[in-house]
């Protein structure tokens, strides 16, 4: 485990295997909460959170626990668990201090547990065998480039919501179309190597 | 034996998450008033802001911390109040129905260009001569006033706003995105209304519209109440002398004073809530 290596899994979390737009994991609360850019900012912090903290217990629990019982067919259960029950602390946690972000997040915020992204993390680092270190750097990354794609996609949609478009394509099918065009951008960074 | 292991295992955890749980509820404890649910279901939700909170919850907390009266929802009207006065434990006077009204009916307002910018009023009214349309005051019809509107109740017919009165809550967020302040409240059930903003004179308005009030003076000669007043080259009502006599409507030789559909029936007396909670 280099320095290296650390930089390398960074960047691929938040360019070239962007969680969002690369690896179409957690696209619900991409489209969901991307109208305004503050809310859009508070979920990314939300989901990084989350997944950060996700990724370290899940690996704490993985091969502390699961791993020597046996009990590695178990692991989705076990993360599932895990993860819900630290969206219900983040929830807690909003809810007393930023009640205001609380209710924009709205129903996405307890969305958070099943959102794909953040069991995907988890389950990409046992894939990858990544230790706790990677797996910490993996898991904040990962929500590093959730936060840069859906504050990206607020405000082309701020843009969108502003000019004038076709009536049909008015609300979300521009909104799909411009998430699409948005996607493809990123391709443009596969290939990016370090070293 | 294995799966005793996975149950003990999975269930261990669960029993600790749910230790840290209830540990993290006590932490993060927030003191919630029983009555807070049933009000804030009082409100509609639209969070309209027609209040003047800036949404239905922040209302329905400030009702019950006695910063606010019961029956400000104007959306919810007297049915809401009442309602709310109920939880309360106060009394509620009957709340006077307002809707929005656009005061510009320049479907035949004259273009000085073609404008090709962004669509919507805002940005119309800030590019050099402010708009396509040669009247400085009227409707430039892009807009912005139903985009506002919660209710679907404001619309765009023939290029200018106009509100459904049925529909209309009288909220009033549509007055807010009027970059030229053409939306003003009015009761509802009131016949007469002015449906021109142009402060301009007589003849500039008449090169720019055909309908607009060129501030003749005929309605307030003939009104028998001393109700209309002729100000700034633009006729104004005082709804607290107007008995809606209809005299104007007959005597504008714009037209321009509207008869609308409504009675006066359709409102209640037009009182403001007093009942103060502390």
């Amino acid at each position: 485990m280099s320095f290296t290596s650390i930089v390398a899994i960074a960047l691929g979390a938040i360019l070239t295997n962007n969680f969002i737009l690369v690896k179409f994991l957690g696209i619900c609360p991409f489209m969901g909460v991307s109208k305004k850019m503050d809310t859009a900012l508070g979920m990314g912090a939300a989901v990084t959170f989350v997944m950060t903290i996700a990724s370290i217990v899940t690996w704490a629990v993985n091969s502390w626990i699961l791993v020597p019982l046996n009990l590695s067919y178990m692991q989705t259960p076990a993360f599932i668990l895990i993860i819900a029950a630290i969206v219900q602390v983040v929830e807690m946690f909003l809810k007393k201090s930023v009640p205001t972000l609380y209710q924009a997040l709205g129903i996405y915020l307890p969305l958070i547990t099943t959102n794909c992204a953040v069991l995907g993390v988890a389950l990409l680092n046992v894939q990858e065998n990544y230790g706790p270190v990677e797996s910490l750097v993996y898991g904040f990354t990962g929500g590093l480039g959730f936060i840069l794609a859906i504050v990206l996609f607020s405000a082309v949609r701020q843009r969108v919501e502003e000019s004038e478009c076709p009536e049909s394509f008015r609300g979300f099918p521009i909104a799909l179309i411009s998430a699409g065009l948005l996607a493809l951008s990123f391709m443009g960074f596969s290939g990016l190597k370090v070293f | 034996m294995d799966i005793l292991i996975a149950v003990g295992v999975l269930g261990g955890l669960g029993a600790l998450f749910g230790l840290v749980l209830a540990v993290a509820n006590r932490v993060f404890h927030v003191d919630t008033d029983p009555r807070l649910e049933p009000l804030t279901q009082c409100l509609n939700g639209a969070n309209c802001g027609g209040c003047g909170f800036s949404g239905c919850g922040a209302y329905a907390q400030a009702v019950l911390e006695g910063k606010a009266p019961v029956g400000l929802c104007i959306a919810g009207g007297d049915e809401c109040a009442q309602k709310m006065a109920e939880i309360m434990g106060v009394k509620a006077e009957k709340v006077a129905r307002q809707v929005a009204f656009v005061r510009c009916a320049g479907t035949t307002a004259r273009d000085k260009g073609v404008y090709e910018g962004i669509h919507d009023c805002l940005a119309a009214t800030k590019v050099a001569g402010r708009g396509p349309l040669i009247c400085k005051f009227g409707c430039l019809g892009f807009g912005n006033c139903t985009k506002a509107c919660k209710f679907d109740a404001i619309h765009l017919e023939n290029g200018v706003a106009k509100v459904d009165p049925d529909k209309c809550t009288g909220c009033m967020s549509c007055a807010a995105a009027c970059p030229r302040k053409l939306i003003v409240p009015v009761t509802f059930g009131a016949n007469i209304r002015v449906a021109c903003a142009s402060n301009a004179r007589g003849s500039v308005t008449l090169r720019g519209c055909d309908i607009g009030c060129i501030g003749c003076f005929k309605c307030q000669k003939i009104c028998p109440k001393g109700a209309i007043r002729v100000e700034k080259n633009l006729a104004s009502i005082d709804y607290a002398l107007c008995d809606q006599c209809g005299q104007c409507v007959e005597v504008c030789p714009r037209h321009l004073i509207s008869d609308s559909n409504l009675t006066p029936a359709d409102s209640g007396p037009a009182q403001k809530p007093t009942a103060r909670v502390q």
